[in-house]
This record gives structure tokens, sequence and C-alpha cells, in this order.
């Protein structure tokens, strides 16, 4: 069993089935995200309260989530990179890590500029906008941590304990509007019953989610990518592809 | 037990340690974690009494009184069990209005009165056009037709 696993977790398998991924991953996010910005920016009503400021939610809550799901991608890498030593996932934690900071910094940056005009000011230190500060300084962390230990492998190990320790800041997100004051207002979409959301507002916001998580899979791989090339670069299966590509080293 | 069963067993005791650890500083914290206080936590005691806090609630329907010729403004805040009366004298956010949630920062002075520096607003977690709230609020009390 493990043979087969290490089969398709080896990197050049991981390699040809990412590119193949990519081939309708990358589309699909286009058609997602227009499909999600022309709903939300023209046929999502206004809202009763906030009127036309309330369009910047299909920016903040898909970065928002996406800040909280790729953390959670990289703490099912760091437990396959302790506990099994496999490389794709110490590539995947390596390159997931920017692409979380950046959700994360996007839905800092869209909240303060949505909190401006409504609560009156740039930022608070509520408990949810402070969690969420302290998940940026974690992501900023991982990668200095990766980036500070020259052995790759070491590096890894090290930047996945990391990851598993600052998984107990999640839930604290996720929980902390409904276990403090805050003022952040509480879960739209994500509670158990209906969620408190037109429906014509909520469809634009899911598309653009969707599209989000899909830009996240499909930047993950072409960094993905890129990091095997340069990890496996003494290996033959590399060589090939460099001398096929001889001259147009762009399309790897 | 194999070595990867031990690796993972160790990384989920790791993590559980964790978690209470957490727990344990969080639930210390309690108070500190708290952006606001509500008018019958105030009544009851526990805000602080010798240092600006913040006091959070609905401003009551027809409370707010303008000071002409000035910013100033008074409001009443509630949380439906008690209420507490406000003074602020500056901007107030665009969201600011009756049977809206707000939090004001400030301290008690003297005579009762909750002397605000800085007033935000709260928005609530509800999105939709204003046709379905108006038709909420008439299903809700059918004799009024204020717009919210």
């Amino acid at each position: 069993m493990f043979d087969f696993l290490n089969k398709y977790a080896s990197l050049m398998h991981f390699y040809r089935l990412s590119r193949r991924l990519s081939q309708w991953l990358a589309p699909l996010t286009a058609v997602l995200m227009c499909a999600g910005v022309v709903g939300g920016l023209w046929f999502a009503p206004t809202d009763y309260q906030q009127g036309d400021s309330f369009r910047i939610i299909y920016i903040h809550v898909p970065s928002a989530w996406m800040s909280l799901f790729v953390y959670m991608s990289m703490a099912g890498a760091a437990v396959s990179i302790l506990v099994w030593r496999v490389k794709v996932a110490e590539i995947a934690l390596r390159c997931s890590a920017p692409l979380g900071a950046s959700f994360t910094f996007l839905a800092l940056v869209t909240g303060s500029i949505w909190g401006k005009p409504m609560w009156g000011t740039w930022w608070v230190w509520d408990a949810r906008l402070t969690s969420e500060l302290i998940l940026l300084f974690l992501y900023l962390g991982i990668m200095a941590l990766q980036n500070a230990i020259e052995d790759r492998r070491v590096a890894a190990r090290a930047a996945a304990v990391l990851t598993l320790i600052g998984v107990v800041n999640i839930p604290i997100i996720h929980y902390s509007v409904e276990w403090w004051s805050t003022l952040h207002q509480g879960p739209t979409v994500s509670k158990f019953d209906r969620p408190s959301i037109h429906l014509h507002m909520l469809i634009p916001l899911l598309l653009m989610s969707v599209g989000f998580t899909t830009f996240y899979i499909s930047a993950l791989m072409v960094r993905m990518r890129t990091e095997i090339l340069r990890y496996d670069r003494k290996t033959n299966w590399v060589r090939e592809i460099v001398t096929t590509h001889h001259g147009s080293p762009s399309s790897v | 037990m194999t070595p990867r069963r031990k690796r993972l067993l160790i990384i989920a005791l790791t993590v559980a340690g964790i978690a209470v650890a957490a727990g344990l500083i969080l639930a210390a914290f309690e108070k500190n974690l708290m952006y606001f206080y509500s008018p019958s936590e105030v009544a009851r005691g526990e805000a602080p009494d010798n240092r600006p806090f913040r006091l959070g609630g609905m401003v009551v329907e027809g409370s707010v009184l303008r000071q002409p010729q000035s910013l100033g403004v008074w409001f009443t805040l509630t949380d439906m069990a008690e209420e507490s009366m406000v003074y602020y004298d500056g901007i107030l956010p665009d969201l600011f209005r009756e049977g809206q949630g707000i939090v004001a920062k400030g301290q008690f002075n003297d005579t009762g009165l909750f002397v605000a520096s800085e007033v935000l607003a709260k928005h609530d977690e509800n999105y939709m056009p204003p046709e379905v709230a108006d038709a909420l609020e008439k299903a809700a009390n059918p004799q009024s037709n204020r717009t919210p």
C-alpha cells in the first residue's frame, strides 16, 4: 500500500497530474470569478442598511474563508510531513504559505475598507480582527522559518511543527464572534439554520468563494510545479522536460 | 506500535495539549476579550468604574436628542433589559440610527451619564434588499409604516 502511495506521491507523477489539473482549473476559475463579479456588482440588490457598500463582501468573505481553508490544508500537509514524510506535502506546505498570507492580508485590508464607512473605524482590537491578524503573523512566521533553514527537509519539518501549533487559532477565529462580544457581526452563511442573506446576494458570494478556492488550487499547482522542478533538477525526468522544451522554458 | 503510529500519536497529543492550554488562557482573559459591556452588565456593576470602557447596545427608538448648534447628541442604549443614557459630541457613523446596534467608548460621569469619546456602529449579519426589509418590518408590526 505504501509503495502505491509513494508512486503517486512521487514528484514526477504529481507534476504530470498537476499539469492536467491546471488545464481545466484555470479556465474554471476565470468563469466562476467573472460570474461572481458580474452577479455581485450588477445582479445582487443593494442592502437595506449598507446600500452598495456591502458589495465588498464579495471579496472580503471569500478571502477570509480562504485564509482559514489554506491554513487547514497546510495543517493536513504538516501531518503528512511529520508522520509519513511525504515529499509532495513538503512542497505543498512551502508553496501554500504565501498564498494563505495573501488571502489573509486581502481579508484584513478589505475588512478595514469596509469598516471605515460602516462601523466608523478602520481597525478595532476585537477578538475577530485580532485573531485574524495573528493568523497573518503565523503565515509570515511559517514562511520566515522555512527560509531560515537551509536544509529543505529539515525546514519542512520545522514549518510543519509551527503550522500544527498555530492550528489552535483557527477555531478561535471562527467562533470569536460567538464566544465574545465583538464589533464584527456574527456568521451569515455558515450557521445551521438558513443563511441570513437574500438568495440573490448569496449566489454571487458562493460563486466567488468556489472561484477563490479553484484559484488557490491553480495558483498552488503552478507554484508547486516550479518548486518540483527545482527540487528534482538533477533527475532524468526533469532533464528530459528541459531538453524537450529547450528554448521555451516558460511552457514547462 | 510502528514509528508512524507513534508520530501520529505524538502529534495528536501535542495539538490537544496546545488546545487545552489555549483554552485555559482564553478563559483566564475572558473579561479582557470582551469588546464591550452591555447595559445589564453595567447595572450589575461588572463594568470598570474608574477607567474608560466600551458600552454596546441598541439605540432606543425616539431617544435621540440633538443639541442645537453643535454636534452634541444624547441617546439611550438598551440590551432589552437595562438602559444607559449616553452623551456624545462628535461625528456619528453613517449607520447610526434609532434601532441600530452601536458601541460607545467612554466613562460614566458623576450624574450617571455615559460620556462617549467614540461611537462605532455595529451592523448585523443580515443582508437583504430594502423591499424585503420593509416586508419583514410590516409583518412584524402591521401598524407601523416606518421604513427602516
